[in-house]
């Protein structure tokens, strides 16, 4: 019986053997592993990449309490990029299943229409959702678009549901079921973060604080992003911290998720903070082309 | 005589595309080669499966036929000089033509001219130069770009490209893809590369490597499979959108049956089938009743499940999904519809007219005008109005938000959960309807006031703002509100005229757009479910648009009356009283006939009669008998009919001439209260034209 930990790490030793870095999570909160830098900026450019990593994602709406067995307010991706997308993605994705023990061809597997898009990134992409036997196991994306900006080379961008996987490697009916390892379960682990964030995220989290604290981010992003626009020398241009702005950015999109949640947020706000947002992201985004273009030029 | 086997392989197109983009390949296909000249006995054959579209041309022409072509130049006399020796004119036309100058000829109209034989062109030449273009402009919602920005567009990633004229390779390149002869089987149960001689040797090469490439041979294997696999006492629920949806996904499809605990089977009928059908794309299994089992067919893209890990995965998702069900429903039961209405407050409607809340007041405000002018009683009215308020509620529940296309149905069920009155229920269940052009209205008053209530307050709210849709814009789907409004005003016969409903709307400022667009959807419905003639149509509005159902009342009779032989002459008659107004050149006053100034004989006999008759047709029209009405009118005809050949209408004399136009405008007033006679179409075509 494979464990979680075991899929994890098979699949992160096969996705290595394709030539990717094997990445460590972002530091950031964030509600998907697509919001990470290593996905959100790479894919920007003509620089070729090629990622792969667990990215704890934080969907404050979804979570559960820990009473629901297939939800949950935090669930661990696997994201992987390749960019450019390989003639035979779909080919390499479907043996990294075959990896974790999975014969596909015992198995009913479909790769069914799902696109993506993403209001506060600015990004949209089209592509399946993978079912196997009737789950959605991965999610799979050709971007198209990211920051408002049309992407010079298309990645493909496979985001693994890493508990729904070992639900059904392990045939179990609950996630908190999961044996991480031989001794210990997901729930052993993971079942206080539930029931506490659940508790934070829709009874506890001070709206006036939470509030505050986007404004606050949203303008150290702003004030970044303006300071961009005379950045100085080549070597100021460099070390010009683009990335910080970033962070800045995706704190605005997890605060904004808990004031959601929360229902702090009216349905005339709504449009307008989704707004905010995106002009952040789209602001990155473009100067982060032009940091690197520049840079480019200059070596 | 050649074969062309083209097939496009690629990575999984989306089911709902397929169908459009086979019928497209074969029609671009075919108008090519029509423009190519080598279309003559050609027969066309298109597949496809999720990763290939592949088109099969048999007896096309080896080449083009040759032709000649004439070239006409310059005039004799520009073309040569006194002496007879060429002009610079005839030079160039000459060096333009391609031939020597002495090679021209004079043509019988008296200038030069040259016949040049064109080659025909190879079929494999013209193909490797139009396939490429062909397939780049199927067209497809939503197409992307999987190489660098600017490269070609397609749904999903060309792969490889089988391309074979006569078993030789048709060379072109599409995104980087050069045609060849490999083609690939099932994604797991086949292999590939293989390499295709022709056209029976690809077919024999998919089916060993698990592809069915005939969708009518897949979707009969899913049926029979299915159909196979059910224990006795059980039928499949047919669903052919969904069964399309499975032919399009599987290369190789395999049927299974699976089953659920039957405890699930308390949840509602349309949870259960919502589940099924359209997430998990199963089929549902009904006893002989019609009662759902608790059973269901999967279909597989697999060469079958001996093993069963299959069929209990399928369980596994589905238990699942009903667990899931199972925990909202009795979540959401913790807080009822009516403690829900200030959550609505948290829900958007549309960016611009707020949330649910804000639209719930909209409505009621609708609904309420709507009630008054139906006059329902105070019972009916309050439960009308109950449901209105409560309608929209279940947009905040755990089941909606999992399964938004159980919207309303949803509120209806939890309503009646919840003890309130079945007909409030029934309003809510319904009050989303109907969703189609053929779709079912509510079945109660109370549904359709609150259908028409949400669909007029939106309409109303929309034209407010302006955003009335244009062109193929129409986010809102204002049209299909409109037809909506039409549908359960016309097939439910509410007697509310067109201005009520425009004042119900609050459409503001907009009211005559409004009422212009709602008046467009009731001309065609008229035609469209109507089924009535454009001219009987036009008729019954030119005499009045203002109440629908008195709109459909007098068109039924128009249709029923129109048919025996004197309506053709009296819409002749009718026509010509028409023209001799719009061309008499002067204004015309209706009424005030001065009897002293009409001629005895043929024009006063008809003004009696029209006295007479006019009374008649008013009492008819009065209690509604309208093809009883029309049928008074039928009695004028020969006094009609001698009035025109008897009398001059535009006489000398000014005053017995306006005296004459006054009478014939005061008729066809007096007459046109039904039915407008001059836009009837004289030929006496049947009313109904199905």
């Amino acid at each position: 019986m494979l464990t979680f930990q075991d899929i994890v790490m098979r699949l992160k030793a096969y996705w290595a053997r394709q030539g990717c870095i094997i990445q460590e999570p972002f530091d950031c909160e964030v509600g998907a592993g697509t919001m990470c830098p290593e996905t959100f900026l790479r894919v920007l450019g003509t620089d070729p990449y090629k990622v792969a990593y667990v990215q704890p994602s934080r969907r404050p709406a979804d979570g559960r309490y820990g009473e629901n067995p297939n939800r949950l307010y935090k669930h661990l991706q696997l994201q992987v990029i390749l960019k450019p997308a390989p003639d035979d993605v779909v080919e390499l994705y479907l043996r990294s299943l075959e990896e974790i023990g999975i014969d596909l061809s015992a198995h009913d597997c479909k790769l069914e229409e799902d696109n993506w898009e993403s209001p506060t990134l600015g990004a949209w992409g089209v592509g399946w959702q993978v079912m196997l036997d009737g789950l959605e196991i991965t999610q799979f994306t050709y971007f198209q678009q990211c920051g408002g900006l049309d992407l010079e080379v298309v990645p493909a961008e496979l985001t693994y549901g890493l508990e729904r996987l070992t639900a059904f490697i392990q045939d179990v009916e609950s996630v908190y079921d999961i044996r991480w390892n031989d001794r210990w379960t997901y729930g052993h682990v993971r079942l206080a973060d539930e029931e506490q964030y659940s508790t934070y995220n829709f009874e506890e989290a001070d709206v006036d604080f939470v509030w505050k604290e986007f404004r606050l981010h949203e303008s150290e992003c702003q004030r970044l992003l303006d300071g961009y626009r005379d950045p100085g020398g080549p070597l100021e241009r460099r070390r010009y911290p683009l990335l910080a702005a970033f962070d800045q950015t995706l704190k605005c999109s997890h605060l904004f998720n808990t004031l959601q949640a929360r229902g702090a947020i009216s349905v005339t706000e709504r449009a307008q903070v989704i707004q905010r947002v995106r002009n952040l992201a789209v602001g990155v985004a473009a100067a982060w082309v032009d940091q690197q273009r520049a840079a480019a030029e200059a070596s | 005589m050649s074969s062309l086997l083209l097939e496009v392989g690629t990575e999984e197109i989306p089911a709902r595309m397929i169908g459009r983009a086979r019928r497209d390949l074969e029609r671009l296909f075919v108008q090519e080669i029509r423009a190519l000249d080598i279309h003559d006995g050609v027969t066309v054959r298109v597949e496809a499966t999720p990763r290939r579209l592949t088109l099969f041309a048999e007896s096309l022409p080896a080449r083009q036929a040759d032709r000649v072509q004439t070239l006409t130049g310059p005039p004799r006399r520009i073309a040569f000089e006194a002496d007879g020796s060429p002009t610079r004119a005839a030079l160039g036309f000459a060096r333009k033509a391609g031939v020597p100058v002495d090679e021209l000829e004079m043509g019988a109209d008296g200038k030069l001219s040259v016949r040049r034989l064109i080659k025909g062109r190879q079929a494999g030449e013209l193909l490797a130069e139009r396939l490429p273009k062909l397939v780049l402009g199927l067209r497809f919602p939503r197409a992307m770009y999987w190489a660098d920005k600017g490269s070609p567009r397609f749904i999903r990633p060309i792969r490889w490209l089988v391309a074979l004229l006569d078993g030789e390779v048709v060379p072109f390149e599409i995104a980087g893809v050069s045609s060849g002869r490999e083609t690939f089987g099932h994604r797991r149960l086949g292999l590939g590369p293989h390499r295709v001689g022709g056209p029976d040797d690809y077919l024999r090469i998919l089916q060993e490597n698990a592809v069915i490439l005939s969708s009518d041979a897949r979707s009969q294997k899913i049926v029979s499979e299915a159909e196979a696999v059910l224990p006795a006492g059980c039928r499949l629920r047919r669903n052919e959108r969904l069964l399309k949806t499975l032919v399009y996904e599987t290369e190789c499809p395999a049927a299974l049956l699976g089953g659920f605990d039957s405890s699930y089977l308390s949840l509602p009928d349309e949870v259960l089938e919502t589940v099924m059908l359209v997430h998990q794309k199963y089929f549902a299994v009904e006893d002989e009743s019609g009662a759902l089992t608790s059973r269901f067919v999967a279909v597989a893209n697999s060469g079958g499940d001996e093993s069963g890990v299959i069929r209990a995965g399928h369980e596994r998702v589905l238990r699942a999904r009903f667990n899931d069900a199972r925990f909202f429903w009795n979540f959401d039961q913790r807080s009822s519809l009516s403690d829900r209405v200030e959550d609505l407050k948290d829900v958007t409607f549309q960016a611009s007219l707020g949330s649910y809340w804000d639209k719930t007041q909209a409505n009621l405000a609708a609904a309420a005008r709507i009630v008054e002018s139906l006059n329902l009683d105070a019972g009916a009215a309050a439960q009308a109005m109950r449901a209105v308020k409560l309608a929209k509620c279940d947009l905040t529940t755990e089941m909606v938000g999992e399964f938004p296309e159980l919207q309303g149905q949803v509120g209806g069920l939890y309503a009646s959960a919840q003890g309130e009155p079945d007909a409030v229920a029934e309003a809510i269940y319904d009050h989303y309807l109907p969703l189609g052009a053929a779709g079912r209205i509510p079945r109660s008053t109370a549904g359709r006031v609150v259908s028409l209530a949400d669909k007029l307050a939106t309409l109303g709210g929309m034209f407010e703002l302006g955003l009335m849709p244009t062109g193929s814009k129409d986010p809102l789907a204002l049209r299909r509100a409109a037809l909506s409004v039409v549908r359960i005003v016309m097939e439910g016969e509410m007697p509310l005229a067109l201005d009520r409903l425009v004042e119900v709307s609050g459409a503001g400022g907009h009211d005559s757009d409004l009422r212009k667009f709602l008046l467009e959807r009731l001309r065609h419905w008229l035609r469209d479910a109507g089924g009535f003639a454009a001219d009987v149509v036009q008729a019954v509005l030119a005499a009045s648009d203002e109440v629908p159902v008195d709109v459909l009342a007098r068109a039924q009779a128009l249709a029923e009356v129109r048919a025996a032989p004197e309506f053709g002459s009296l819409a002749v008659s009718f026509k010509r009283i028409r023209n001799i107004l719009d061309r008499a050149g002067e204004p015309v006053a209706s009424g005030g006939v001065d009897e002293s100034l009409l001629a005895p004989g043929a024009e006063l006999d008809l003004h009696r009669a029209l006295g007479q008759v006019a009374e008649r047709v008013g009492g008819r029209r009065a209690s509604r008998d309208y093809a009883a009405s029309l049928r008074e009118i039928a009695v004028l005809r020969p006094a009609l009919d001698r009035y025109f050949d008897d009398v001059l209408v535009m006489a000398e004399d000014i005053a017995v001439r306006r005296n004459r136009l006054a009478f014939l405008a005061g008729m066809l007033e007096a007459l046109s209260t039904v039915a407008d006679f001059a836009a009837i179409a004289p030929d006496a075509a049947p009313g109904r034209t199905r």
